[in-house]
């Protein structure tokens, strides 16, 4: 047991905090000694006592000073892909085994800020790729809940560290479904926010036009103060949005949209979700949705149903070339993207070589793992002349057609959509490894989202599985710029339910 | 569309790697299956669709922002060499590589 | 067999902006290694592009000055290959969508006025620097060093069509289109720092043929003499090699200075995909017609503009109009001397700048902003030789003595000081022609038996007598009214 699972909530913790029932650094210290000896060796890559207790000791500073925030003294931790000064960055492979940034990224910077201690960088599938954190060089990553199933990927390290309760909350990425998938998995609430609201800047790049970080936390109401302070115009980055539909991308706008639906649905009494309108496309419960799953989802849009919410029956006719589709942009950036790692200016050199092209292509295959390697030829052949407009192209004009569709939905026929983030519930470890795109089939349901650049979540919603104890999630998926309102919806089911409390046998 | 053993062979060139026989004949299987899978998107029909390359692009105009002309000052050599600390090979602030002939 | 020699020219101008293209480093020559390298210039991991402004504005300031059309809409594509000068194996470029499209640019070959078309500039970075001093690598092999100072900085990629036909053509084209970067101040065209390169495609056809030859593309050459040679060498080498049955192969060669030849390049880019995409870390690039018209109202006269008002207002030749408006300052300091100058007088100061003071210039090595001769002092000198203070002939001693700042290098002092002054006085002429005529009684008498050298001579004694300051047209003028003819 940690000194974290005592504290329900992120809320709950920054007031004892700030009424001094208990300290940051001893916090951080009881969190250090968790997270080193915990079951699972490979969640973290990387703890470093003394940069840990240094941040501690500043949040205890400003707590004695009064200058404290919500997030002060908070124990969170980065996954691997986030580029942090002091700790190393790996993003779980070999290509970085020993690599030490200059710079940290932005999301690091921002909640450092904002007064949380860093306990170190969890692990991931390698480069982002992956959905089951198998794929990391470093080990694979278990499910708290069953240690012989993966946690999901590619944010692994994140959801299985918060569902151990090793910290209150961890950031993740998201390029098709890597925060939702494993908040699914592991039975803890992650989300996905618009693409553009948080910066890019010091994330490793996997899929440009796709990444978007997205915190994982225990529940909705602990991810607000995350993802507020984790957003916000950067300049920075070229593709980060200076405003949301005429609200500046800072920090409180996501907090104020929260409240202010929060309000709304205490003010509606008995029936707070009436009149919201939520779309459920036929096309995620097809013949390749379990029915545990299948069961959990109905349950949970019955809950929702109770609240006063309406269900409307709505068609998303492209989930299925959502698959092809992003199998073919995020590769081809990828490709393109993973060209910098060359063993020229930092990263792994191979130890033998003879001319440049061979020490290239020598240290180029021996650090990146199959699937990194597999999706870089993927990415190369869809580019290639003679292919880019047959498949790039044609990847990208239907990623239109499937950005309408959502559109269409989320403007004409509903306020939110829900449905499953899985079709089951998290695998062996070591299963679908005869079958190159058996794992990527299983993104079916979060892959659209990505490729509109919606924002999308998961919060637990049930179990299943043989012995009925691996975790489900549903996915909330809302227009853009809702993060807000998407949260507070959540939040309101999670004042119902008690999924996300459950704590698993590996915490 | 089976990929052929040059296929590979020229793709692993174009992308910086150096696969053994057995891994291009793995990769060969593998990428069959996986063109087997975005082979879908052939069937669709996207005549007057622009492809879509920022996904909020139809939601707003997104324009490329442009940042003033002001220069940060050089680095020290101590800062520099900071940066270039994870380098496989330098000297004297040089990265070195297996010479390059042209 | 008559050949045809078919040119066309891509050249790379490095933009005078103070920070790249993509990151905010400094673009500053000279600097220690990699201390001009960031993050985003490294290409560390997490590391973003953000679009420079001022390389922007260059690129509309050029496109204004060439006529061409500037894109309201141009987008940024990657250009992927694999070479350690290029830290993130890829280019950032632009492709399909360039922000400039077409324009044309006038100059002249000889006498000749000739006009090419362009038919495309876009922006992209540069690469770093190899240095291919002999380091030695962590296994002691040979190695080379790489310096990324250089990467990131914004280039200009003009794209002429093939439309030139001769080197010499080419060279003009190049001398015009750097006369023009610098004059709009987009770049320094500094060619020894590597600010302008060029890169020359060269084919051969039988005269009157209409296909194209295979052409070969020669990289990098950074001086007008050597574009010159380099176009010479590969035409004459394609021309042999097709006489002697071979064909011509499609490749790309470098220029030897010292062997005065071009060899194939062990090429980074050789029978490369590029795999050209649009990079998804760049949104498009907006460029607005306010934007447009705000950059077309900043333009300085243009090349073209000053020399269509130098041969119509001043009355200049087309070919001096189009000298002396190669280069701004050169403009600039004729018209300052032509403004002090009854208009009249401008052809006087177009004589004297591209004839006495660029050789001057040329033989001290010397930039005109360093002329040690102001346009001022310059008009000053003209009038006295149009006022009759002094002949043509001294006035080339008072410039010389001018320039190297005798008496100041005031005019009016130095005449004074040497007492060039002319001798216009009609008494005091006629007084020496009468001297003359008495001393060379012979010389007289070829004359009037109709030898016109004889006067020549007569006048060469005056002048003589004069020590050269007599008024030459005085004399001749009343010599041959003494002489009665």
């Amino acid at each position: 047991m940690t000194l974290l699972s005592e504290f329900p909530s992120i809320p709950d913790l920054n007031l004892a905090l700030r009424e001094h029932r208990v300290n940051a650094v001893e916090l951080a210290t009881d969190a250090l000694r968790a997270a080193r000896s915990h079951a699972d060796p490979h969640v973290f890559l990387h703890i470093d006592d003394e940069l840990t207790l240094a941040q501690a000791r500043d949040a205890d500073h400003a707590l004695a000073a009064g200058t404290a925030g919500p997030l002060t003294g908070i124990p969170i931790a980065h996954k691997d892909l986030f580029v942090t000064r002091g700790w190393r960055t790996t993003a779980s492979s070999k290509m970085l085994a020993n690599y030490t940034s200059p710079f940290d990224a932005t999301v690091v910077d921002h909640l450092r800020t904002a007064g949380t201690v860093s306990l170190g960088k969890l692990s991931c599938d390698e480069f982002a790729m992956g959905s089951g954190n198998e794929n990391s060089a470093f080990g694979p990553v278990r499910n708290p809940w069953d240690p012989d199933r993966v946690p999901g990927g590619s944010s692994g390290g994140s959801a299985a560290a918060v569902a151990a309760r090793l910290v209150m909350a961890a950031t993740g990425t998201d390029t098709g479904g890597s925060v939702r998938q494993p908040a699914a998995l592991c039975g803890v609430s992650g989300i996905k926010p618009t693409y553009g609201t948080v910066s890019r800047y010091g994330i490793i790049a996997y899929a440009s036009s796709l990444d978007q970080a997205g915190p994982l936390a225990r529940n909705a109401c602990d991810l607000v103060p995350i993802l507020d302070a984790m957003s916000g115009f950067d300049a920075n980055d070229s593709t980060s949005l200076e405003s949301c539909d005429g609200k500046p991308n800072a920090t409180g706008r996501i907090q104020a949209d929260f409240s202010a639906a929060q309000s709304r649905f205490e003010a509606a009494g008995a029936r707070p979700l009436h009149g919201l309108r939520i779309g459920v496309p036929r096309e995620f419960f097809n013949e390749g949705l379990a029915a545990c799953v299948a069961e959990a989802i109905e349950s949970a849009l019955k809950v929702f149903e109770s609240l006063g919410a309406t269900r409307v029956d709505i068609s998303l006719p492209r989930t299925r070339l959502s698959i092809p589709a992003y199998y073919v942009i995020a590769p081809a950036e990828a490709s393109s993207n993973l060209s910098r790692y060359d063993g020229v200016r930092y990263g792994h050199r191979a130890e033998h070589y003879g001319d440049l092209i061979d020490m290239t292509s020598r240290s180029r295959t021996e650090g990146f793992g199959d699937e990194v390697r597999r999706r870089i030829l993927v990415g190369t052949y869809v580019l290639s002349h003679g292919y880019y407009d047959a498949y790039y192209l044609q990847a990208q004009r239907v990623r239109r057609m499937i950005v309408d569709d959502f559109q269409r939905a989320l403007t004409e026929e509903c306020d939110v959509i829900m449905g499953p983030v899985t079709p089951d519930v998290a695998r062996r470890i070591g299963d679908n490894k005869q079958d190159p795109i058996a794992d990527w089939l299983a993104d079916i349901y979060t892959l659209g989202v990505s490729l509109a650049g919606l924002p999308g979540m998961s919060v637990p919603c049930g179990f299943g599985g043989s012995a009925g104890r691996l975790p489900i999630g549903l996915q909330l998926v809302g227009r853009y710029f809702d993060e807000g309102r998407l949260l507070a919806i959540a939040d309101r089911y999670q004042q119902v339910t008690d999924w996300h409390q459950r704590i698993p046998g590996l915490a | 569309m089976a990929l052929t053993e040059q296929d590979i062979a020229w793709l692993a060139r174009l992308s910086g790697l150096q696969l053994s026989a057995d891994d291009q004949q793995r990769a060969q299987q593998e990428l069959t299956r996986i063109l087997g899978l975005i082979q879908e998107l052939q069937a669709v029909d996207t005549h007057g669709i622009e492809p879509m390359a920022h996904p909020l692009a139809a939601h707003q105009d997104i324009a490329l922002r442009l940042r003033d002309d002001a220069a940060e000052p050089p680095q020290s050599v101590v800062l520099r060499d900071t940066c270039m600390a994870n380098a496989p090979a330098a000297h004297e602030g040089l990265f070195l590589v297996p010479t390059v002939i042209e | 067999m008559d050949w045809e020699i078919v040119i066309g020219l891509e050249t790379h101008t490095q933009l005078s902006t103070q920070s790249k293209i993509f990151s905010r480093s400094s673009t500053q020559f000279g600097a220690v290694p990699n201390t001009q390298a960031n993050a985003v210039d490294m290409a560390l991991p997490g590391s973003l592009p953000v679009m420079n402004r001022g390389a922007v504005e260059r690129a509309i300031r050029f496109g204004l000055a060439i006529g061409a059309t500037v894109a309201n809409r141009s987008v940024f594509a990657r250009k992927n290959y694999f070479y350690p000068d290029l830290p993130k194996n890829y280019q950032i470029s632009q492709f399909e969508l360039p922000i400039v499209i077409g324009g044309k640019l006038s100059f002249f070959v000889g006498e000749q006025e000739h006009t090419i078309n362009l038919t495309r500039a876009h922006l992209e970075e540069d690469a770093g620097k190899s240095l291919h001093e002999h380091f030695q690598g962590p296994h002691g092999e040979s190695s080379s060093g790489i310096d990324l100072n250089r990467a990131g900085t914004p280039l200009l990629e003009i794209v002429s069509e093939p439309e030139m036909r001769s080197a010499a053509e080419a060279v003009a084209y190049a001398r015009a289109l750097h006369g023009l970067v610098v004059w709009l101040g987009i770049s320094d065209g500094n060619m020894q720092e590597g600010s302008f390169r060029c890169d020359a495609n060269v084919s051969v056809r039988p005269k009157g043929q209409k296909a194209f030859g295979t052409r070969c593309e020669i990289k990098n050459i950074n001086s007008f003499r050597f574009i010159e040679r380099a176009i010479q060498y590969e035409a004459r080498r394609q021309i042999e090699l097709i006489e002697d049955g071979g064909t011509v192969r499609q490749e790309t060669r470098l220029y030897d200075s010292e062997r005065d030849e071009t060899r194939t390049m062990r090429s980074k880019e050789d029978s490369n995909d590029y795999r050209y995409f649009p990079d998804p870390d760049l949104p498009p690039l907006i460029v607005s017609q306010d934007w447009i018209e705000h950059v077309r109202a900043a333009l300085p006269e243009l090349p073209a503009a000053k020399r269509a008002r130098f041969e119509s207002d001043m009355g200049l030749t087309a070919y001096d109009a189009a000298q002396l408006t190669l280069h701004r300052a050169i403009a600039d300091y004729f018209e300052a001397a032509a403004g002090a100058l009854p208009a009249d007088q401008a052809k006087q100061a177009a004589n004297w700048i591209l004839g006495e003071l660029s050789a001057a210039l040329n033989r001290d090595e010397l930039e005109i902003g360093r002329s040690p001769v102001s346009p001022a002092r310059l008009a000053a000198l003209i009038q006295r030789i149009q006022d009759g203070t002094i002949s043509n002939k001294i006035a080339r001693d008072v410039f010389t003595a001018m320039w190297s700042g005798e008496s100041g290098g005031d005019p009016d002092a130095i005449i004074e000081a040497r007492g060039l002054r002319q001798i216009s006085d009609t008494g005091a002429i006629e007084a020496m022609i009468d001297a003359v005529l008495a001393a060379h009684p012979a010389i007289v008498e070829e004359y009037r038996a109709g030898k016109q050298k004889a006067f020549n001579s007569l006048v060469g004694q005056v002048m003589k007598a004069a020590r050269g300051k007599a008024n030459p047209q005085q004399v001749n003028t009343l010599l041959k009214q003494k002489l009665g003819g």
